[in-house]
C-alpha cells in the first residue's frame, strides 16, 4: 500500500516503544468476531487500475449529441473551474470547524451564499444541501416546521424525480401531501387555490417547470399568503440569467440543481442542492451558514454561524441531520459564476433560450410533430408530441447518434408520444438541424 | 482579503461566450424576464484565478498539513482516483441515459462501477445488499431508519422508538428524529462503553432499533457488540452500524458477524475519498436479508447474459431517496481505492490507523488526561482537564496546534468527555510525522504552565486572529446583497 508510510521496521519500533504487540492492538476484539478469509482481489498498481478503469470508461456511450435534460444539463464548463477546484487546499480539507485554518473555504461560501441570493433575490442562503431533490424536501420541512402546519400542495410540473423522493421521505410522517395536475403545462391555479386552506404549510412549484414552461407565480405567492402558507419555487439556476427571479414572485424558499453551475454531468452525482429563503427565516434553515464577523484585531473574517440549528449541538431536535454536505460542489458554481460574470450568465442563458427556440421551429416544422402544450413560453426545454410512440422514436435515433430527448410516458399517464427536448448553448446550429431531420427520416 | 465582489470592475470579462448561430428566441415573454441583472462579478479569467488561488492559499488541507480531525478519518486522497473520476467516460455521462429503452447498454460501464462496488462492500461487511443512493453518512443514517420504519411496519409492528448511547455523533438523534421516531439515549458506562444494564431497561416492544457506532466514538471497541445486537433483536429491534469508524477494523471485522442489520459506511473517510472542505462524500447502506426488499429504489442487477441492467421493479422499497444512483463520481474513486488496496491493503490500513492512534495515545498520558486508557482503536479522545486548571481550554490547544502548524484535532466531542481532543491520525501519517506532532503537543501542555497567555493568544501565525463568533451571530452577515 503506497498510501501508508510507515515500513515495516518503523512499525516493530513503536510497538516496542509503547509496549504492545501487533495482537495487543485488536485484543479488545473477541476471536470469533474476527472475520476470516474476506473473499477481495489482490491489491493493484496506479498503472493496472488506470487501465482497467479506462476499459470500464469506454463501455460507457459519451459520443451521443445529447437533447437529454430533465433538470441535468449539458452545459459547457470553463478550464479555470476545474483547475481552481484541482487546489488541494480546497478538496483535502474538511468542513471549517477551525476558522483560522478554513479562511479559503469560509470566504468561498460566503461569496456562494452571496451569489445565490443575488441570483434568486433572496436574502439567505445555506452552504449547500446534497443535491435538487433533497433541498426541496428540507424546503418542505422547513416550511412544516415554520407554520407549525402539516399540508403541503406540489403542482406535478414539478420534476418527477423530485417529487417521488419526496413521496419516499413523507411515507413515515403524518404529512398530508397533495399533488395537483398541470393545466396545459403551468401550475394549475384552481386545483392550488382549491387546496389552499388553513391547514396548508406551502404551495411547491418549479420554474421553468419540467416541461420547460416558463411560468410567473406571482399569483399564487399572494393567494399561500392570504392563508398562511409559504411559496417554494425550485429552479434552474442557468435560467435565472434572464428569467424573472422567484424573489420578485414573493417566493419564500428557492431551492435548486447546481449542477448546471459548472459541475459535470457525472453520472447523476455529485451535485449541488442549494437554498436561499428570507431574512425571517434563516433560523430554521438546515445545514451549515457561513457569516462574516472580525478577529482580535478587527479584521474580517469568516466562521460557521448559527450552529445551535445544527444536530452536531441540537441533536434530535435539529433542524435537518445533514452534516457533510456538498460544499466543493458549491466551490465550483461560485468559480463558475465569478469566471460567466455578470454579462456572461446572462448571454450563456440567451443562449440556451435562443438554441430551444431555433429547435422548437425546427422541430414543430416536421409533418405530425406539435407542440404538447399551448403555453408558447419555454426557456431550453420543450415538450413535442410525435406521431408515433416516443420511446421507439427515441431508442431509433439513439442508433444514429443522438440521445434526443426523454419520453415523458415513464412519468405521465397519456404522454405515449410525448417527449421532452433540451436544448444547451452546447449544441450548434448543425446539430440541431441533423436532429431534425434524422427524426423525420424514422417518422 | 478582499470579496470577489470587491475585486469587479464594470465591463471586464473572464470568458468569451460562443457566437451564436441561431435566431433570438421567439419564446421568451418580456414579462417573464428579470427586470434587474443578478449583480454576479466582473473580472478577467487571471482575476478569477488569482481570487481563488489567493483563497485556497488561506486553508489547511491533508495535501498541506497533518490533520488529526477525530471522526473524519482525513486520510490520504490518491490523486489518481481524481483523475479517473475526470474521465470523459465518466464525467460527461448523463444520468437518464439508462432509463431511455435499451439504454443500460449505453452504460455498462458505469453501472459496472456500482454492481461492484456493491459486490465488494457486501464482502467488506458482511451484508447481503447495498444501495450507493445515500449522499453523506447521515443520508445514509436516514435511508436506514426509513428502511428499518418500513420493515417494521411491514410486519405490523407499532414500534416508535430508536435508541442511541450518549456518545452517539449527532446526526444519529437528528436522523432517527427526523424519520418519525422518538430518540432515547442511552448513558455510558464507566469503561466507556454503552452501558449494557441501561439498555437492558430500556428495551421493550416499542423500540425499533438501536444505532451504534463501534468502535465508538471514544475509538473503543465494545467486546459485547454481539450480545447487544441479540438483545436488540430479542425485541424484534434492529441494529443499526454506522460506520464513520469503519477505518479502525476495516478488512478484520465486518460488521455482518457482529449481528448488525444496517450499515453505512462513509466512503469520504475508509475509502479515501476527499472531503472537499465539508463534501461531498457518499454514504452507501448495506443490509442484511430481512431487509433487501425494503433498499431503494432502483438497483444494479447482472442478468444472465452477463450485462448489467437497472432493476426497479421493487415493491417493498422505500423508494427514491436521491434522483439516480447517488454521489457517483465519490463511488468512483472509492472503487480505485478498494482496487488498489486489496484484501492486504486493507487490513494494513486498520492496523497501522490503530497502531499510530494509540502510539500518541502511550505518548502522550503522561501530559494529558484521559479518562479511557485502555488501548484504543483509530482514534484517541483526551481531556484537556489538567490544562484547564491554568486557564488553558480545549480550544486554546487546537489554536496552539495552528501555530505549530498542525490542524487541530475534533474538540468538544464526544460530549460526554470534559474539555475533548480527539485525535486521529490515520494509517497514512508517517511516524515522523506523529513524533513531530506528539513534540508539538507536549510543548502545549508545558505552555499551558508556563506561559498560557500565549496559547489563549494563538493563533498568530494565520490570515486572521481568533473570530468573535458572537458577534456573527448577533450581527448576523450571511450574503453580501
Ligand atoms: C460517528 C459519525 N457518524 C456520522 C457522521 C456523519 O457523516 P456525514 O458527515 O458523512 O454525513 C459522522 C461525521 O463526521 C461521524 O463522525
Amino acid at each position: 500500500m503506497p498510501f501508508i508510510s510507515n515500513t515495516d521496521a518503523q512499525r516493530v519500533q513503536m510497538l516496542a516503544e509503547i509496549g504492545l504487540t501487533a495482537e495487543d492492538l485488536f485484543a479488545d476484539v473477541p476471536p470469533e468476531l474476527r472475520c476470516r478469509g474476506l473473499n477481495l482481489p489482490e491489491g493493484m498498481g496506479e498503472q493496472e487500475v488506470r487501465n482497467r478503469l479506462a476499459g470500464i470508461a469506454a463501455k460507457n456511450y459519451i459520443h451521443l449529441t445529447l437533447f437529454l435534460g430533465g433538470g441535468f444539463y449539458d452545459h459547457f464548463i470553463p478550464s479555470a473551474v476545474y483547475a481552481m477546484l484541482s487546489r488541494s487546499e480546497f478538496y483535502t480539507a474538511y468542513t471549517p470547524y477551525q476558522p483560522e485554518t478554513s479562511q479559503g473555504t469560509l470566504q468561498a461560501i460566503y461569496e456562494f451564499q452571496s451569489m445565490m441570493c443575488r441570483l434568486t433575490d433572496m436574502e439567505a442562503s445555506n452552504a449547500s444541501m446534497y443535491d435538487g431533490g433533497t433541498a426541496l424536501y428540507e424546503a418542505m420541512m422547513m416550511a412544516l416546521r415554520i407554520t407549525k402546519r402539516n399540508k403541503v400542495i406540489i403542482d406535478d410540473s414539478v420534476n418527477p424525480i423530485y417529487r417521488v423522493m419526496i413521496q419516499s421521505y413523507t411515507r413515515n410522517l403524518k404529512i398530508d401531501l397533495e399533488e395537483t395536475t398541470n393545466h396545459e403545462g403551468l401550475a394549475n391555479r384552481d386545483a392550488i387555490l382549491k387546496a389552499l386552506d388553513e391547514d396548508t404549510a406551502a404551495v411547491m412549484v418549479q420554474n421553468p417547470n419540467f416541461f420547460g414552461c416558463i411560468d410567473d407565480f406571482t399569483d399564487i405567492a399572494a393567494a399561500a399568503h392570504k392563508k398562511g402558507a409559504l411559496l417554494i419555487v425550485s429552479c434552474y439556476p442557468m435560467s435565472l440569467g434572464i428569467l424573472k427571479t422567484p424573489g420578485a414572485m414573493g417566493a419564500d424558499i428557492v431551492t435548486g440543481e447546481g449542477q448546471s453551475l459548472g459541475l459535470p454531468m457525472s453520472f447523476g452525482g455529485p451535485y449541488l442542492g442549494f437554498m436561499a429563503t428570507r431574512k425571517q427565516y434563516v433560523r430554521n434553515l438546515p445545514g451549515r451558514i457561513v457569516g462574516e464577523t472580525t478577529d482580535v484585531n478587527g479584521d474580517r473574517g469568516f466562521v460557521l454561524t448559527l450552529q445551535t440549528r445544527e444536530q452536531h449541538i441540537r441533536r434530535d431536535k435539529a433542524t435537518s441531520n445533514i452534516c457533510s454536505n456538498e460544499a466543493l460542489c458549491a466551490l465550483a458554481a461560485t468559480i463558475y459564476l465569478s469566471l460567466l460574470g455578470k454579462e456572461g450568465l446572462k448571454e450563456t442563458a440567451q443562449l440556451c433560450a435562443d438554441k430551444a427556440s431555433y429547435a422548437y421551429q425546427r422541430l414543430t416544422a416536421i409533418p405530425g410533430v406539435k407542440p404538447h402544450f399551448p403555453a408558447k413560453w419555454v426557456f431550453n426545454e420543450m415538450v413535442l408530441d410525435l406521431p408515433c410512440d416516443a420511446t421507439e422514436a427515441i431508442g431509433k435515433l439513439i442508433e444514429k447518434g443522438y440521445a434526443a430527448g426523454f419520453p415523458l410516458s415513464r412519468y405521465y399517464k397519456g404522454m405515449d408520444n410525448s417527449i421532452l427536448i433540451a436544448v444547451t448553448e452546447k449544441r450548434t446550429k448543425q446539430q440541431i438541424g441533423m436532429l431534425a431531420e434524422e427524426l423525420e427520416a424514422i417518422l | 482579503m478582499k470579496l470577489v465582489f470587491e475585486k469587479s470592475v464594470k465591463g471586464r470579462r473572464g470568458l468569451r461566450i460562443a457566437k451564436s448561430d441561431v435566431p433570438t428566441s421567439i419564446n421568451l415573454n418580456p414579462d417573464l424576464l428579470r427586470d434587474k441583472d443578478a449583480e454576479l462579478p466582473e473580472l478577467s479569467e487571471l482575476d478569477v484565478v488569482r481570487h481563488f488561488t489567493e483563497l485556497s492559499r488561506r486553508n489547511f488541507g491533508v495535501d498541506t498539513n497533518f490533520y488529526p480531525l477525530g471522526s473524519c478519518t482525513m486520510k490520504y486522497n490518491p490523486k489518481v482516483c481524481e483523475r479517473i473520476a475526470s474521465y470523459p467516460g465518466f464525467a460527461h455521462l448523463h444520468p437518464l441515459l439508462p432509463q431511455l429503452r435499451s439504454g443500460g447498454m449505453l452504460t455498462q460501464g458505469a453501472l459496472e462501477v456500482v454492481y461492484e462496488m456493491d459486490m465488494l462492500l457486501r464482502e467488506i461487511c458482511g451484508m447481503s445488499a447495498f444501495t450507493m443512493q445515500p449522499m453523506a453518512g447521515a443520508h445514509g443514517e436516514l435511508c436506514g431508519i426509513m428502511m428499518m420504519a418500513a420493515y417494521h411496519q411491514d410486519k405490523g409492528n407499532k414500534k416508535s422508538i430508536v435508541l442511541a448511547p450518549d456518545s452517539a455523533h449527532g446526526t444519529n438523534p437528528a436522523s432517527a428524529a427526523i424519520a418519525g421516531y422518538t430518540v432515547k439515549t442511552v448513558p455510558s458506562d464507566e469503561n466507556g462503553l454503552m452501558s449494557i444494564e441501561a439498555l437492558k431497561e430500556m428495551l421493550n416492544d416499542d423500540v425499533a432499533g438501536l444505532m451504534l457506532t463501534c468502535p465508538n466514538t471514544l475509538g473503543l471497541f465494545n467486546p459485547h457488540v454481539k450480545e447487544i445486537c441479540d438483545l436488540v433483536h430479542s425485541v424484534d429491534g434492529l441494529a443499526y452500524y454506522d460506520g464513520a469508524n469503519l477505518n479502525a477494523i476495516v478488512g478484520k471485522v465486518c460488521p455482518g458477524d457482529l449481528g448488525f442489520d444496517i450499515v453505512h459506511v462513509n466512503l469520504h473517510k475508509t475509502f479515501a475519498t476527499p472531503h472537499g472542505g465539508g463534501g461531498p462524500g457518499a454514504g452507501p447502506v448495506g443490509v442484511v436479508d430481512k431487509l433487501v426488499d425494503y433498499l431503494p429504489i432502483s438497483t444494479v442487477i447482472k442478468r444472465e447474459d452477463g450485462t448489467l441492467a437497472l432493476d426497479y421493479n421493487k415493491s417493498k422499497s422505500i423508494g427514491y431517496i436521491a434522483p439516480f444512483y447517488g454521489n457517483f463520481g465519490i463511488l468512483l474513486r472509492a472503487y480505485v481505492y478498494i482496487l488498489m488496496a486489496g484484501k492486504e491493503g486493507l487490513q494494513r490500513v486498520a492496523e497501522n490507523a490503530v497502531l499510530n492512534a494509540n502510539y500518541i495515545k502511550e505518548k502522550l498520558k503522561p501530559y494529558y488526561d484521559i479518562e479511557h486508557g485502555q488501548v484504543c482503536k483509530h482514534e484517541c479522545v483526551f481531556s484537556a482537564t489538567r490544562q484547564a486548571k491554568h486557564g488553558v481550554h480545549a480550544l486554546d490547544i487546537a489554536k496552539g496546534l495552528i501555530d505549530a502548524g498542525y490542524h487541530p484535532p475534533t474538540m468538544y466531542f464526544p460530549m460526554i468527555v470534559k474539555e475533548a481532543l480527539m485525535i486521529e491520525p490515520t494509517e497514512c501519517e508517517s511516524r515522523e510525522t506523529i513524533d513531530a506532532f506528539i513534540g508539538a503537543m507536549i510543548t502545549i501542555a508545558k505552555k499551558a504552565e508556563t506561559n498560557p497567555d500565549e496559547l489563549k493568544a494563538a493563533p498568530v501565525t494565520t490570515p486572521v486572529g481568533r473570530l468573535d463568533e458572537t458577534k456573527a451571530a448577533r450581527e448576523l452577515n450571511i450574503a453580501s446583497l
